[in-house]
């Protein structure tokens, strides 16, 4: 069976979410309340998932609000076609 | 009203600063027409994460879209390059033939990779850049084919990274430079030093020192070797060119405008300048494709190609776009790139061109973990922190300040600082101009 194609509905598009890495210190804040989200590796490397999916909305705004130095950024209604 | 009053503002460069470019538009309060062009037919994503996790194959090519930030409401016009600008008409020429008027005009076009010359050996199979995402998921697919050795050509930030990740993959590499040390442009041979051990240590094989002059293919067209300047040779099915970039202004020939391979210039405020120096009032620039007068540096020339200049001097253009011209503010900018490479965290403020002398105030090079400053004529000019991120801010206010060469004398943890030459490689070319690249 083929599914018919369609638009992706916006609250199943992942989110977009991009760190400015000048800015972010390693204080790993994102990793608590986000983790799988975000993950330190090493001393202060910084990994993160760019396009989480729609369903951790809530952990990732969370790790937005919780960056001490206000370095994540992320847009929630994707309307647009990739 | 005429067309081009219709037209709008037309944002040429669908990337990180053509993105925040467009945002800081709306920002402003500009409600007009707004297109976005861009050559890929992608909308904005983020490039860093391209020579690192989509390499490793952490992270998918199509992964890294950048957020919106603002509601733009723009026309895109995604997949077919700017060709050509015609000012006395208002008018932009894409490569798909069609043309699009504007009002008003922001050039952020960016850079591309420099490629190999096909003459010796560039078009042979096999042979990769790395900028954007095709070229990555090209990359990437290539890796997981598992090649017998990877050859990379330049020991930049690209070259290393990419190096990083071909060993953590689990394949043999060969990195060539001709300078004495990894990232000696824009570290010097003394820090680059550091990163050398960690190639060593990750089994990295390096040639210091030198230079490939061609390569060799097999019956098929694929590349098999390298044939280097000192007559040796090196076996690899896979070569990664990382000679860094030239700006993307080749559309802007027969313009008028002061534009080359190391950007288009501009004056203070961002505003382009024509072929006469006279600024344009109607188009400005921002991110790698711009060229300067930075007042932090004494109002010299300089392109800066990183991921925090194009964020904020889109910013910085795109509010001064929607400015009366009594009011064009000027942009001051400290530039500032990280890197993550053989599990440190390396990050940099200032320019380090022209030191005459760097210090480690905090920690050692023995730990690989420190934060070193460049000193030139008694000022600090730059700063270097391998896993010290948090030592940098200050050091980056200090740097801004024009202070003194070490500016906090009394921290370190170390004892007495140690000043030594930093052994920078000799300028490529005679100019005066600055191009902070992450070749």
């Amino acid at each position: 069976m083929t599914a018919p194609t369609r638009p992706v509905p916006r609250e199943t598009a992942p989110l977009r979410v991009v760190v400015d890495l000048n800015r972010c210190q390693g204080y790993a804040q994102c990793c608590y309340a986000a983790p799988g989200a975000f993950e330190v590796r090493g001393h202060e490397i910084l990994f993160y998932d760019p396009a989480p999916p729609h369903a951790r909305r809530g952990e990732i705004e969370r790790a937005v609000q919780a960056c001490p130095v206000r370095a994540i950024s992320l847009q929630v209604e994707i309307g647009d076609a990739p | 009203m005429s067309i081009a009053e219709t037209a709008g503002i037309v944002v040429v460069g669908a990337s990180l600063a053509g993105l925040r470019g467009a945002e800081a538009l709306r920002r402003n309060g500009y409600s007009g027409r707004l297109t976005v062009v861009g050559d890929e037919p992608y909308r904005p994503y983020d490039r860093p994460p391209l020579s690192k996790h989509v390499l490793s194959g952490e992270l998918a090519p199509d992964a890294t879209g950048l957020p919106e930030l603002d509601t733009l409401d723009a026309q895109w016009r995604l997949g077919h390059a700017a060709v050509a600008l015609d000012r006395a008409a208002r008018t932009i020429r894409l490569a798909n033939g069609t043309g699009l008027a504007y009002e008003r005009l922001l050039i952020a076009t960016g850079a591309q990779a420099r490629p190999w010359p096909a003459a010796s050996g560039g078009g042979l199979e096999g042979i990769f850049t790395l900028r954007g995402r095709d070229d990555a998921a090209r990359l990437r697919t290539a890796l997981a084919g598992g090649p017998a050795r990877v050859l990379i050509v330049g020991a930049g930030l690209i070259g290393c990274e990419a190096a990083s990740c071909c060993r953590d993959l689990g394949l043999p590499v060969t990195l060539v430079d001709p300078n004495p040390a990894p990232l000696a442009r824009s570290l010097g041979t003394w820090i680059g030093s550091v990163v050398a051990d960690c190639l060593r240590d990750a089994g990295v094989t390096f040639h210091a020192g030198a230079q490939v002059l061609r390569f060799a293919g097999d019956a098929s067209g694929r590349v098999v070797r390298a044939h280097l300047a000192d007559g040796r040779a090196v076996e690899a099915d896979l070569v990664i060119v990382a000679l860094g970039a030239t700006r993307a202004t080749d559309w802007l020939k027969g313009a008028g405008l002061m534009a080359d391979a190391g950007g288009v210039t501009c004056d203070g405020a961002c505003r382009v300048l024509g072929a006469d120096g006279t600024p344009c009032p109607d188009i400005y620039a921002a991110g790698d494709v711009a060229r300067w007068p930075n007042p932090l540096y004494g109002g010299r020339l300089m392109s800066v190609e990183h991921w925090g200049n194009a964020v904020a001097q889109a910013a910085h253009s795109g509010r001064n776009m929607l400015a009366p011209a009594d009011d064009q503010r000027t942009y001051h900018h400290l530039p500032a790139f990280w890197s993550s490479q053989f599990g440190i965290n390396i990050k940099a403020v200032g320019l380090s061109e022209g030191a005459d002398a760097v210090a480690i105030v905090q920690g050692s090079r023995a730990s690989r973990r420190f934060l070193a400053v460049y000193g030139r004529a008694g000022r600090s000019i730059a700063a270097v922190s391998f896993d010290q991120a948090r030592w940098l801010p200050a050091y980056a206010e200090a740097i801004t300040a024009g202070r003194a060469f070490p500016p906090i004398r009394d921290a370190s943890d170390q004892g007495d600082y140690l000043a030594l030459a930093p052994g920078f490689p000799p300028p490529r070319a005679a100019s005066t101009l600055i191009e902070a690249r992450h070749g």
